[in-house]
């Protein structure tokens, strides 16, 4: 989707600023978050990046690193019917109330998690040696001009541009929610493709630099060399 | 100026929403406090850029390795050891006199876990997510890293399940040193291609 997570190339975002010193984390709670989202067992379904981009805007600007984490792992949670938003709210309540609150533990957690058996989407897949890559290196192809409402992992800087294949990474699965029209399989020959700094920012580039992205197939089509215009 | 990526507008709550989080998950039987508890320490001990710090080490001293590095990044930083979460397929990038490699999730904040341990704030910052690709050699010389015109820069934006590391250059006047006394040489933001690493004198 065409949201505020897709931020590469925007201005008004300021200087770099780095922490001296920086801690691993800001907050005792940003640990619990970390963990969670590790280690749950449950699928969060349409993805945990999904629920971020699907955020309001001005939430997600003004919201830290695991604040986002935190509001994707409850929306998977609620939307896999592993808990409801009722339940979340009742306990939220309960804490403020009573900061002291002592809270069941279930007796048997491996029995529960056993049964969700946690989700391994493998994105190489080698039962997909068939597939055969249409570009090689050294081709032009040109990223499409696609506004997929759902996920997508094709940036709004690159679309439309020109570039080269560097290098042929095998087989990966399209993270992409719906796939692009023309594509018939969601795993798809995934490449380096580089574009010159020129080509995505135009006059307005710094130098003689490049850019690099992972593009899936279907990302693209061929283009023309430079001596075939 | 106000920090983007760490505000504490909300802090309270968000703390507040997690406890009641794990709470309810616990009651449920998904997680048990432990397994969080390991997680975090994982990564608190364990994951970190020190692993990264011993690739490159091996790789400055051993040019067998540095090749396999360099063809199949995955395999070669599984030799020492090093895999897992975030880091499924890593590939690395060679900085040397002419190329500067660096690299940036635009559309979140992807990063190679495995050889860096999490990412630092900066890295996940609005600033850089949106601004290195457009203009690499003004963000960069925000890190004090002035690069001639003569050496090209590449930004590796990465947007798939591919993981990038950098391969910093060897500082010169280090022709001397063990792999063991190399490590403490290699920076974190230096794999990131933020940096390059001096030589010991400077």
């Amino acid at each position: 989707m065409d949201g505020i997570h897709d931020m590469g190339g925007m201005h008004g975002f300021g200087p770099i600023i780095r922490e001296e010193n920086e801690p691993l984390f800001h907050h005792e709670w940003e640990k619990r978050v970390l963990g969670m989202g590790v280690a749950i067992p449950v699928p969060v379904p349409g993805g945990s990046r999904n629920n971020i981009e699907n955020m309001d805007p001005s939430e997600y600007l003004s919201s830290s690193y695991y604040e986002k984490w935190l509001h994707s792992r409850i929306r998977g949670l609620i939307d896999a019917g592993a808990m409801t938003s009722d339940e979340l709210e009742t306990r939220v309540a309960l804490f403020r109330e009573k900061p002291a609150a002592e809270t069941p533990v279930h007796p048997d957690p491996d029995g529960v998690r056993a049964k969700f058996g946690r989700r391994r989407t493998a994105s190489s897949t080698p039962s997909h040696r068939d597939i055969r890559p249409q570009f090689q290196e050294g081709d032009r192809v040109r990223a499409r001009n696609i506004h997929p409402e759902g996920h997508t992992r094709l940036p709004r800087y690159v679309r439309g541009k020109t570039g080269t294949i560097t290098r042929y990474y095998g087989i990966h699965n399209l993270q992409d929610a719906e796939l692009p029209a023309g594509c018939v399989r969601r795993e798809q020959p995934l490449y380096a493709v580089r574009f010159e700094s020129r080509e995505l920012w135009g006059e307005s580039a710094e130098a003689e630099d490049a850019v690099y992205l992972d593009m899936w197939e279907g990302y693209l089509t061929p283009a023309q060399s430079d001596t075939e215009k | 100026m106000k920090r983007q990526d760490e505000p504490d507008r909300s802090e309270s709550d968000a703390a507040l929403r997690t406890r009641a989080l794990e709470s309810l998950l616990v009651e449920k039987g998904l997680l048990a406090t432990d397994t969080i508890n390991k997680v975090v320490e994982k990564y608190e001990k364990d994951v970190g850029p020190l692993n990264g710090a011993r690739v490159v080490a091996r790789a400055w001293s051993d040019p067998d390795y540095k090749r396999r590095l360099l063809a199949n990044g995955t395999a070669a930083i599984a030799e020492l050891g090093f895999a897992g979460r975030e880091g499924a397929e890593i590939v690395v990038l060679e900085n040397t006199s002419t190329v500067h490699n660096v690299v940036v999730c635009t559309l979140c904040s992807c990063y190679p876990w495995p050889v860096l341990g999490l990412p630092p704030g900066w890295y996940k910052s609005y600033a850089y997510r949106s601004r290195l690709v457009r203009e690499p050699r003004a963000v960069l010389r925000e890190f004090d890293l002035h690069l001639p015109d003569s050496v090209e820069v590449r930004v590796w934006d990465s947007n798939s399940d591919l993981r990038y590391m950098v391969l910093p250059e060897r500082p010169e006047g280090t022709e001397d040193l063990t792999e063991e006394a190399l490590v403490p040489l290699v920076t974190r933001d230096a794999m990131i291609g933020a940096a390059r690493i001096d030589s010991p004198s400077e």
